[in-house]
């Protein structure tokens, strides 16, 4: 019968195939080869072909006609038969399988094989892909396994274990009795199956953790022997001996330390010897520092002991490993909040790391960086920053730019230092910040008083320089909307002023509103600047008109809405105008949430992120113009001439408070005729939840014998039931 | 005639704060009673070309569902530059990974594990490998994949390192494959 490695003769042929249509033909007719010699008594071919079906798996290919091969062959008293069939077995089956229940008895016979190679088998498969009522049925035999056997079996007997623990917790307390005598073994391999094994009893129970807290001091004295032991080749990796099972002890340590004072103090001589006399020039060494920096930070350490393991960490950020950097890192974000000075006293290395060349490290680098910023270094901190910015990965920018964002408002020293770093912001990487920075600018803008000359001076510098960037553009339109006046003027104390006309103010506007670069919020906030532009400027006011008349017609219902509602503002209402003009009142900050439409917000609205309704539009928007006037208009000893057209303005200068809420019912009429012999009601519904006491301030614009009249009432007393 | 500017959308909600992956850095120190999985999930052996050379599974996962994963690493990992670091994130898994000659090495662990120990896991698989088919290489590999499993079975199991020693593990592997020929050989003589 065929000798050799015909799966080689196989490989070869499926591996000459050309094209993915000549794999599939060889893979075919390679498979109907193979069903037939399974279906074929047994000639001694199985395990070859059963190998060949393996490797047509891994390519892709199903294969579940093997499974019951893997069955028979796992059931053959063949080693070489058994070792493919359970080779088979951990690739084709797992526990959702059917056929799987039906190794349950071959393993359970393999397991007390005469042979150790055969129980090997039986153990690796049992602890890869045993189901919980495979583990359930053969755990007592693990559990004999554990205390009478060789250690070549035994270490595989306690990882069996373990994944029995993992699939049926409970069965735990039967290996408990077994683990604590197992570390008393001298044999590596044994030892740390023994520590895995505990590490999982003492994960999974609290009573088990209590146990094994006695076992503390052994678990010192075997690390102890680890670490100052001599050159043992076995076990050496880079000077290190048996750093596996180092990692493995120190991290039961750091479960049986934790939340527990005794345990802790047994360990820390330990860990500050394991800290001191690790070289971690090497992965192997790091791997152990790393450990024992977690284990350090996560039990009760002395305060010494903790710095130092702060400064490993601070160490290992100058590792030309960039691993350990990573991991340094990593090991850091963790303990920023809990350790901060110390982290700290490191800040400078990390701040170096964000130039890395690795994004991974980058990455980290910004996290730390954002966590480490306070009032005492946020100049030079933001600097480092902004530079990063500047030259950072695609996909950290818009997480960048809001941790900016968030530092800044936080720890800004000075208005203009927190305008300057959005602008910077906005310019450097305006199109990756969230929506709500534009309307969060604005109202940061309108409360620095002093430096409205400032602000609209830089910001009409940026806009000239570039549009593309939309959010920034949006603010800069406003901002001349608002503060044009003070561009014009051509003085400014905090900086260079610009000599600039009317003109080229308004061509920067409408350079906006004509590019195609601009979205279609960004073009209603230069046409609402341009008109807002008509109340400050003098000469240039029916350029202005002319504007809002052509953008009358535009093809966008909102631009063309707002051009309409300023036309009408131009035309029948021009009287009015500069009073829906004038400058805002500083905003306050508002909560989420605020509904709009109905309400008269006095506050700015927090916008539903999307591109179209950026609208800073709504700071206009708290002034409305109704038709219609209020009862208290005619106070006594004031009469009205014959025929007014009365108009209500209600302005914001008063603006209620977050929590009230406003809505205006349509007036009875538009007109009070003389003599008091008449008059118009109009309803307003306040919701008032909160019950703040309320103050209402109304304006009202008439126009009594074609004279243009003004009138501003407070309303200081509401009827109680109001509030 | 009502004039009233507001903005026409609906009822605003503040954004969502983006999570970014980088928040798994913040897991505090927690008490993992309750923690069921695998340590390590999974191990794979990839060409540069993603072609898969070894597989092994620490959990029991749905086919198809371990070929997106595995489509997920292959893509993730062959997209690395050259000098990045070894480590990434992936859902709620730290990836390990090296790259040996044509062959990347990568391993899923639980986001409690030790990353450096993990590349040094990978590291002694390579060893043991070399140390048995004597220089290594990806062809080897490919055409004696059954013994690239005999040996991490040596190595590993259950996802947790079973024997620290060089020498035993390699020790094991002979005396098995001596069985093995052993078993051949017998089977290959005439019966009389």
């Amino acid at each position: 019968f065929p000798k050799g490695r015909s799966s080689s003769l196989m490989i070869r042929v499926i591996r000459g195939a050309r094209t993915q249509g000549e794999e599939r033909g060889v893979i075919q007719r390679e498979c109907a080869a193979i069903r037939a010699q399974f279906r074929q008594a047994d000639n001694g071919t199985r395990s070859h072909n059963l190998a060949k079906l393996l490797y047509v798996h891994m390519l892709g290919y199903p294969a579940h006609f093997g499974q019951m091969e893997c069955v028979r062959l796992i059931a053959s008293p063949r080693y070489n038969e058994k070792r493919v069939g359970y080779l088979g077995a951990m690739m084709l089956l797992d526990e959702k399988q059917d056929a799987s229940l039906l190794i349950t008895n071959s393993i359970k016979n393999d397991l007390s094989h005469s042979s150790q190679y055969v129980q090997s088998l039986a153990l690796c498969t049992l602890g890869c892909m045993g189901s919980a009522e495979m583990c359930r049925d053969l755990a007592p035999e693990i559990d004999r396994l554990l205390r009478a056997s060789n250690s070549y079996i035994k270490k595989k007997a306690a990882l069996c274990a373990v994944h029995i623990v993992r699939k049926v917790p409970e069965l735990g307390e039967l290996f408990t009795p077994a683990s604590r005598s197992l570390l008393s073994e001298k044999n590596h391999g044994v030892l740390h199956g023994a520590v895995v094994l505990i590490t999982e009893l003492c994960e999974r129970n609290p009573e088990t953790l209590e146990q094994f807290r006695k076992a503390v001091p052994e678990l010192v004295q075997i690390m102890k022997g680890l670490v100052m032991s001599g050159y043992s080749p076995e076990h050496n990796v880079a000077g290190i001996s048996d750093p596996f099972l180092q990692v493995r002890i120190l991290r039961l340590l750091r479960i049986l330390g934790r939340n527990n004072e005794t345990a802790s103090d047994a360990v820390n001589d330990l860990l500050a010897q394991v800290a001191t006399n690790t070289d971690s020039s090497k992965t192997a060494g790091s791997a152990v520092l790393y450990e024992t920096v977690l284990t350090v930070m996560d039990i009760k350490s002395e305060s010494g002991l903790r710095v130092l393991a702060v400064n490993i960490l601070g160490r290992f950020l100058l590792n030309n490993d960039r691993n350990i950097r990573y991991i340094s890192m990593t090991s850091l974000q963790k303990i920023v909040q809990t350790d901060h000075n110390a982290v700290q006293r490191h800040r400078g290395t990390i701040v170096d790391c964000l130039k890395d060349q690795d994004a991974s490290v980058k990455r980290r680098a910004l996290e730390l960086s954002l966590a480490l910023v306070s009032a005492v270094n946020i100049r030079s901190l933001m600097k480092e920053l902004l530079l990063f910015l500047s030259s950072c990965p695609p996909e950290l920018r818009a997480h960048t730019t809001s941790g900016i964002f968030n530092a800044a408002e936080r720890y800004a020293p000075s208005q203009r230092w927190h305008i300057d770093t959005i602008l910077h912001v906005l310019t450097t990487a305006g199109g990756d910040v969230r929506d709500e920075t534009v309307p969060n600018l604005i109202q940061l803008i309108t409360t620095a008083t002093e430096l409205h000359c400032y602000t609209v001076h830089k910001l009409y510098r940026a806009l000239i320089a570039d549009i593309s960037v939309q959010s920034l553009v949006q603010v800069a339109c406003w901002c001349i909307g608002e503060y044009g006046d003070l561009l014009l003027r051509g003085e400014c104390e905090e900086t260079e002023p610009v000599q600039v006309a009317e003109d080229d103010v308004l061509d920067a506007l409408e350079t906006v509103l004509q590019s195609h670069m601009s979205s279609p919020a960004t073009r209603g906030f230069a046409l609402t600047a341009t008109m807002k532009l008509s109340t400050r400027i003098t000469h240039n006011v029916d350029r202005i008109r002319s504007i809002v008349s052509i953008y009358g017609s535009c093809i966008d219902v909102e631009l063309q809405q707002r051009a309409v509602e300023y036309n009408a503002l131009f035309k029948k209402y021009d009287h009015m105008r500069a009073a829906v003009l004038e400058r805002m009142p500083v905003i306050d900050k508002s909560s989420p949430g605020h509904t709009n439409g109905e309400s008269a917000g006095g506050s700015i609205k927090e916008m539903e992120p999307t591109k179209r309704t950026q609208e800073v539009f709504s700071y206009l928007d708290m002034k409305y113009r109704l038709d219609a006037p209020l009862d208290h208009v005619t106070r006594p000893g004031k009469t009205l001439g014959p025929n007014y057209r009365l108009f209500m303005t209600f302005v914001s200068h008063s603006h209620p408070p977050q929590s009230v809420q406003l809505q205006m019912k349509a007036p009875s009429g538009d007109v009070i005729p003389a003599h008091g012999l008449g008059q118009v009601t109009q309803t307003v519904l306040l919701n008032n939840p909160n019950k703040v006491s309320l103050k209402m301030r109304v304006r009202v614009c008439y126009t009594s014998q074609d004279f243009v009249c003004q009138d501003t009432v407070q309303i200081d007393s509401f009827p109680s039931p109001a509030w | 005639m009502l004039f009233i500017y507001p903005s026409l959308c609906p009822t605003v909600r503040p954004t969502m704060p983006q999570v970014p992956e980088i928040s798994m850095a913040l897991l505090p120190f927690i008490n993992n009673y309750t923690h069921l999985q695998c340590k390590m999930r999974f191990l794979l052996l990839f060409s540069r070309q993603g072609k898969l050379r070894l597989q092994k599974w620490f959990t029991p996962i749905p086919e198809r569902e371990k070929k997106k994963i595995t489509r997920d690493m292959t893509t993730m990992v062959l997209a690395r530059k050259p000098r990045s670091c070894n480590f990434l994130h992936w859902k709620d898994l730290k990836i390990v990974y090296k790259r040996y000659a044509s062959l990347y090495f990568c391993c899923g662990l639980d986001a409690e594990e030790n990353e450096l120990l993990a590349l040094e896991m990978l590291h002694r698989y390579v060893e043991l490998l070399d140390k048995y088919f004597g220089n290594v290489c990806e062809l080897d590999i490919i055409f004696n994949f059954e013994k690239a499993y005999f040996i991490l079975d040596e190595f590993l199991l259950g996802g947790e390192v079973q024997e620290t020693s060089k020498l035993v593990v390699a020790r094991s592997v002979e005396a098995s494959d001596m069985l093995q020929e052993t078993m051949e050989e017998y089977m290959s003589k005439p019966a009389f």
